[in-house]
């Protein structure tokens, strides 16, 4: 598959896990279990979205920053008054 | 203090675009100086525990991630309540010295006000180096 230029849906990888490939799933557990959780002392999860930059479209990855400290903040929506 | 800052939020890069263009521009000159992410269908939200499946929406969630990756601090509050900057500095600073240092940071910690060496010789100790008008 080529690269698609920025139209108008861009794909993300969006949650990027480290999960060995070929690892054998343990048979007891469900996806659910193996789901990513943040925690604090924990590695964070890692991620790739697109995002509006420096008057640009580029997609960012979290793990791009590593080596430097991180602030990530959520929010309810663009517009918004709090 | 050298600190990475990344917004997200379950809008489009498009809406992004234009809040910066339109709004935000004019609270900061130049529009603010961090990328603003699109996690349409909250999936990175569910992972980081802020995706409100109810409403569709990433409620307020912010995370202090050091250079090891590791996750340091979070605070998670529904949107009627905004954030505190300050305090949200004052832990980037406190991490920052601890990683640094090797000192822990009682509470109420400034910069400038007194750390803690832990260690066997603080044991029952603390009440002489800390006082509690020290957390205020």
């Amino acid at each position: 598959m080529t690269d698609k230029k920025d139209g108008c849906v861009k794909p993300s990888k969006g949650v990027i896990t480290t999960t060995p490939v070929g690892e054998a799933p343990q048979p007891t557990m469900t996806k659910e279990v193996n789901m990513l959780q943040a925690r604090v002392g924990k590695p964070a999860p890692d991620f790739e979205l697109s995002a509006f930059f420096d008057g640009g479209f580029k997609n960012v990855r979290l793990s791009d920053h590593k080596g430097k400290w991180i602030v990530i903040c959520f929010y309810p929506g663009d517009f918004t008054f709090v | 203090m050298g600190v990475e800052v990344l917004a997200i939020s379950t809008d489009s890069r498009f809406s992004h675009k234009i809040w910066q263009e339109e709004e935000l521009s004019k609270m900061v000159e130049g529009g603010v100086p961090f990328p603003l992410l699109s996690d349409q269908g909250g999936r990175v939200g569910t992972v980081y525990g802020v995706y409100d499946e109810d409403a569709g929406v990433d409620i307020r969630g912010r995370f202090i991630i050091d250079p090891d990756f590791n996750i340091r601090a979070m605070e998670v509050l529904t949107p009627e309540v905004g954030r505190n900057v300050s305090e949200l500095i004052r832990q980037v600073q406190a991490f920052q010295h601890v990683v640094k240092t090797g000192e822990v940071t009682p509470s109420g910690w400034q910069p400038g006000k007194p750390t803690l060496t832990p260690g066997p010789d603080l044991a029952g100790k603390v009440w002489k180096e800390w006082k509690p008008d020290l957390a205020f």
